[in-house]
């Protein structure tokens, strides 16, 4: 159960970051595009999970990150439109940075343990 | 920060949780529409391409959950939605519902009930400040054989003065008054007291003065005290009462106070008090009579209050003189000891035995009842097995389910208490009506806080029992089987019978319990119903008392003369066969017990038996149908004469002194040794005085008019009159009886109205009022342990009704079915019989105490119960059974 738990965390945590960059680069959007987008860069992470995107989305507008509101889509269908803030423009940068920390010391690491083992 | 500044949005968006469900679901359902046009852009079939969306989202229940968790609060949130959910489902099966919370509510009303009862007698504390230091003094007498001596004026006197343990003390003794002027004459209950009583309970008057030493001194001014209800019903409650005069027994008495309404003691119909007025210079060591309370100093124990106790009684026998005919080597043979104890316990007395029966037994009524809900309940998941087992598939979290389980129960739980609650409301009030004459403290009964917290907790109990068992069985079964189980088309597999069968098995033993102990209280009145009290037909005997006071008829001789013209004014009345007059009628609690001695008896030192006295008129004996064993009755001219003393004695004594009740005429005994030797003239039937229970006591019956030596003459003016006629009971007798009393004196008024049946009753109250409670429970267990079993067969019936129809069809006969089907409700009847012999063999131990004539572990009443309740569990399989039997096999065939 707690592992269960804490992969949720990771994917939850990683997908945030997704669609704050997402949100970043190609500007406000609705729910489904942003799934698209994320499906289109990272493969399958999101492929039988879409609507693991909404409770991400809850959690970073609750946060103040992303702000959102109700508008019409381009084929005139009703859809909530979701904006990087301020605040969280400066938190991806803040998570970018940790990020790229995090996974070069994670990359250190595992090429210490491969020279050891030769 | 962050943290900071998401609660403060949960708990803004928790407000608004019906228009975020509603974003959601409008954000899902436009997902899901986008998907499907891409997906039919790419030239899927529409079914595929609206299959392929709802598969790529994912399971929407999880997400909608993990939504919810993220927003608002989610346990709280979560309690609003399961409450509606699950008022919801209730609405929808409301036999389910009530069945449910009517059975709960009668266990829960029951228990509460009951439970106000023994809170209000035993459990709460006296209501008197500090109740904790107040004791009830007794003392023991082992050398008279006596358990239970009462106290004494010297005693008293000894106490006020030297004790070093007491705070206050104080003495009381009922008295009955005669009330006259303003208005008709008035009989009411009295007490008289000395000025430390109303001290020692720490009561102060509402209106007025308490009683002070002065006022308890002989010769000082007559006054008294009234209770709160009388001043209310004489007075109208006019506070200027206080300092007027009223006539007690002849006397006029200055009003000096009214006790306010909180003040209790003695009985709840108390009027008033009078100085009780010992007087120390007229004192003498006798008169082991009287009631006496004392309050503890802060601090010290009630073994230490006892030895203080037994320090001064040796200094009581050498302070005051024997009284004539006695001396003082009598009374320390008699080795009097002290024996004080809590004023709680004296005043709750054996009351508490019956109470907390009661409340075991109504304990496992209501356990009964949790085990029939429970076992609807779980009847209610099987049927509700596949509907969960699709929930759990689309993703509902374990976890979730049995809480919404869990959930259903306490919602009947809550629903149920708060019923049962007003249940008891009404019972406690019908209880309070029909408690056994002598329960203490009725008045302090009632559903308060201390019964509604009770309540809650025995509801929060039978919630988590009930909801725990259906839980317990949701998650033992594994969801898959969930599933594929779900078809009817299957007989029940073994283990999903098993927690049914069980629940019935212990509701069958439990009510066997319960059954055993009505049976043996059953047992217990049928012995009592076959002792014979000593009196006949005491339906057709009618009683009531008679006072003539002193101020009215000054002259004894002269009292006896008025009660012989009332007795035949009596007899004259239509449809008397006879009428008599004595101090006390049997059975009444107005007992006095004495020492007698026998001319030719030694009596070797210390033994000094006491013998009940009572004091009666020619007649009495005929009147009440006691048979004469030997000898003659009295006659008018033994009442007379003083000269030729004579007494009668019950067979019982005679048999102690004289072996044979023949031998005892003729024979002498006497009071005391100073009294003149009394010749026995008679011998009748033993009376059962202290109630059928209880061994007769050998009693000495002497003339209404009696001079024991050296004492005052003494004569019966309190008398109680016995009447033998049909006609005993109404209120034209009565009436008739009435104009020949005052045809005699018109200033008599007469009181304590009753057939000598009324007595006999009340002697026996306490164990009818077990009987009829415990029977009530056991009616109830049976009830519901049948209903119990009856449902477990026939949901068995309903679910088999498939492999019954096959068993028909490949030729058994209707005979086979029934027995696989009674079979198995015998078997369950069996092991819970089984299982409920040896506890019942255990339990009923706790019953000895209210048993007569029949052993605990009586084996008739253990045989004779099981029997009978192995029957009925029978007939209520069979009926089931027989439907199954009948069962068309192409019907059951084509079922479903």
């Amino acid at each position: 159960m707690d592992e269960k738990k804490q992969k949720k965390d990771v994917l939850q945590g990683t997908l945030a970051l997704m669609v704050l960059k997402t949100l970043d680069v190609l500007g406000p959007m609705h729910g489904y595009r942003i799934a698209r987008r994320i499906e289109q860069i990272s493969g399958d992470l999101l492929a039988l999970n879409q609507g693991t995107l909404y409770p991400v989305l809850l959690k970073l507008e609750q946060e103040g990150s992303i702000t959102s509101e109700w508008g019409t889509s381009e084929n005139n269908r009703k859809a909530r439109f979701y904006r990087l803030t301020r605040q969280g423009r400066k938190q991806l940068q803040a998570e970018k940075h940790d990020w790229d920390q995090t996974s070069a010391i994670i990359a250190r690491f595992f090429a210490v343990r491969a020279e050891d083992l030769k | 920060m962050k943290k900071l500044r998401r609660f403060a949005k949960r708990l803004t968006s928790w407000a608004r949780t019906r228009q975020d469900e509603e974003r959601l679901r409008t954000e899902i359902r436009e997902h899901l529409a986008f998907q499907i046009e891409d997906n039919l852009r790419a030239g899927m079939p529409p079914e595929e391409a609206r299959r392929q969306a709802v598969l790529k989202f994912g399971a929407v229940e999880a997400i909608k959950e993990d939504y919810r968790d993220q927003r608002g609060l989610p346990f709280l949130e979560a309690l609003l939605h399961e409450t509606r959910h699950a008022l919801r489902r209730l609405r929808k099966s409301p036999a389910f519902t009530a069945t449910v919370v009517l059975t709960l509510a009668l266990g829960v009303g029951a228990t509460a009930a009951i439970f106000s009862v023994v809170d209000g007698v035993l459990l709460k504390p006296l209501t008197y400040s500090h109740p904790e230091q107040l004791v009830a003094v007794w003392l023991t007498a082992p050398g008279m054989n006596i358990k239970d001596l009462n106290p004494s004026p010297s005693i008293y006197f000894v106490l006020c003065d030297q004790n070093r343990s007491l705070q206050d003390v104080g003495l009381y003794t009922g008295v009955s008054r005669n009330v006259t002027g303003r208005g008709e004459p008035q009989h009411v209950a009295g007490l008289d007291v000395t000025y430390g009583l109303l001290r020692t309970l720490g009561a102060r008057p509402m209106l007025g003065r308490a009683f002070t030493r002065s006022d308890d001194e002989a010769g000082s001014p007559d006054t008294v005290m009234l209770t709160y209800d009388y001043w209310r019903h004489k007075f109208g409650g006019d506070r200027a009462a206080v300092g007027k005069t009223i006539t007690v027994d002849g006397k006029l008495r200055q009003i000096i106070g009214v006790l306010p309404q909180t003040f209790h003691f003695g009985g709840s119909d108390l009027a008033l008090l009078v100085p009780l007025q010992l007087n120390r210079a007229k004192t003498f060591l006798g008169d082991f009579s009287l009631g006496g309370i004392a309050r503890l100093k802060p601090g010290v124990t009630l073994a230490e209050a006892d030895a203080d106790v037994a320090r001064l009684l040796p200094i009581m026998l050498r302070s005051f003189p024997p009284p004539p005919g006695y001396t003082t080597k009598m009374f320390e043979d008699a080795r009097i000891g002290p024996n004080l104890r809590p004023l709680k316990q004296h005043v709750v007395g054996d009351a508490g035995n019956v109470l907390w029966v009661l409340m075991g037994g109504i304990g496992l009524v209501l356990l009964i009842a949790c085990a029939n809900v429970a076992n609807l309940l779980l009847v209610r998941v099987e049927e509700r097995h596949q509907e969960l087992a699709v929930r759990a598939a689309l993703g509902a979290s374990r976890g979730r389910i049995a809480a919404q389980m869990l959930f259903e129960a306490f919602i009947l739980g809550l629903l149920s208490s708060a019923l049962g609650l007003g249940l008891a409301y009404v019972a406690v009030r019908v209880l309070v009506a029909a408690a056994p004459a002598g329960l203490p403290r009725l008045d302090e009964i009632g559903v308060d806080g201390t019964v509604v917290l009770f309540t809650l907790a025995v509801s929060l109990f039978v919630t988590l029992l009930i909801g725990l068992i259906t839980m317990l069985k949701y998650t033992g079964a594994s969801l898959g089987i969930g599933l594929r189980e779900s078809g009817r088309s299957m007989s029940e597999s073994r283990q999903r019978h098993r927690s049914r069968s069980v629940l019935v098995t212990v509701q069958v033993a439990l009510a066997l319990v319960l059954l055993v102990s009505s049976g043996l209280m059953i047992r217990t009145f049928r012995s009592l119903t076959r002792v014979d009290p000593g009196f006949a037909a005491p339906s057709e005997i009618q009683t009531f008392r008679v006072d003539i006071p002193d101020t009215q008829v000054k002259d004894p001789v002269q009292v006896v003369r008025v009660e012989q013209e009332i007795l035949e004014k009596i007899r004259a009345v239509p449809g008397v066969s006879s009428a008599g007059l004595s101090m006390s009628i049997p059975m009444d609690a107005n007992e006095w017990s004495d020492s007698v001695f026998a001319r030719d008896h030694i009596y070797a030192p210390g033994e000094l038996a006491l013998h009940r006295y009572r004091f009666v008129a020619p007649g009495f004996f005929k009147t009440l149908g006691t048979p004469l064993i030997a000898g003659r009755d009295f006659t008018w001219s033994d009442m007379y004469n003083l000269k030729a003393p004579v007494a009668i004695v019950s067979e019982k004594l005679a048999r102690e002194y004289w072996h044979d009740p023949g031998n005892a005429v003729g024979k002498q005994i006497r009071s005391t040794s100073k009294d003149d030797w009394r010749e026995v003239i008679g011998v009748v039937g033993d009376i059962h005085d202290d109630g059928v229970d209880k061994p007769a006591p050998s009693s000495v019956y002497w003339p209404i008019l009696t001079h024991f030596g050296g004492i005052d003459t003494m004569v019966i003016r309190w008398a109680a009159v016995s009447i033998r006629s049909p006609r005993a009971g109404s209120q034209t007798l009565m009436n008739e009886v009435r104009q020949a009393v005052w045809s005699v004196d018109s200033d008599l008024p007469l009181a304590d109205i009753h057939t000598l049946d009324y007595y006999e009753r009340g002697s026996m109250a306490r164990i009818s009022f077990a009987l009829v409670m415990l029977a009530l429970a056991g009616g109830m267990a049976l009830l519901l342990g049948i209903i119990g079993l009856y449902g477990v067969i026939s949901y068995s019936v309903s679910q088999r009704i498939h492999e019954m129809g096959i068993r028909a069809a490949l030729g058994a006969q209707q005979a086979d079915i029934l027995k696989v089907i009674a079979g198995q409700g015998f078997r369950l009847t069996l092991t819970g019989v089984a299982i409920g012999l040896p506890a019942a063999l255990v339990l009923t131990r706790f019953l000895s105490s209210l048993l007569y004539g029949v052993e605990a572990a009586d084996p008739l009443t253990f045989i004779a119960v099981s029997l009978i309740l192995t029957s009925v569990a029978l007939v209520a399989s069979c009926i089931p059974a027989r439907r199954a039997a009948r069962v068309d096999p192409m019907v059951a065939l084509h079922y479903e």
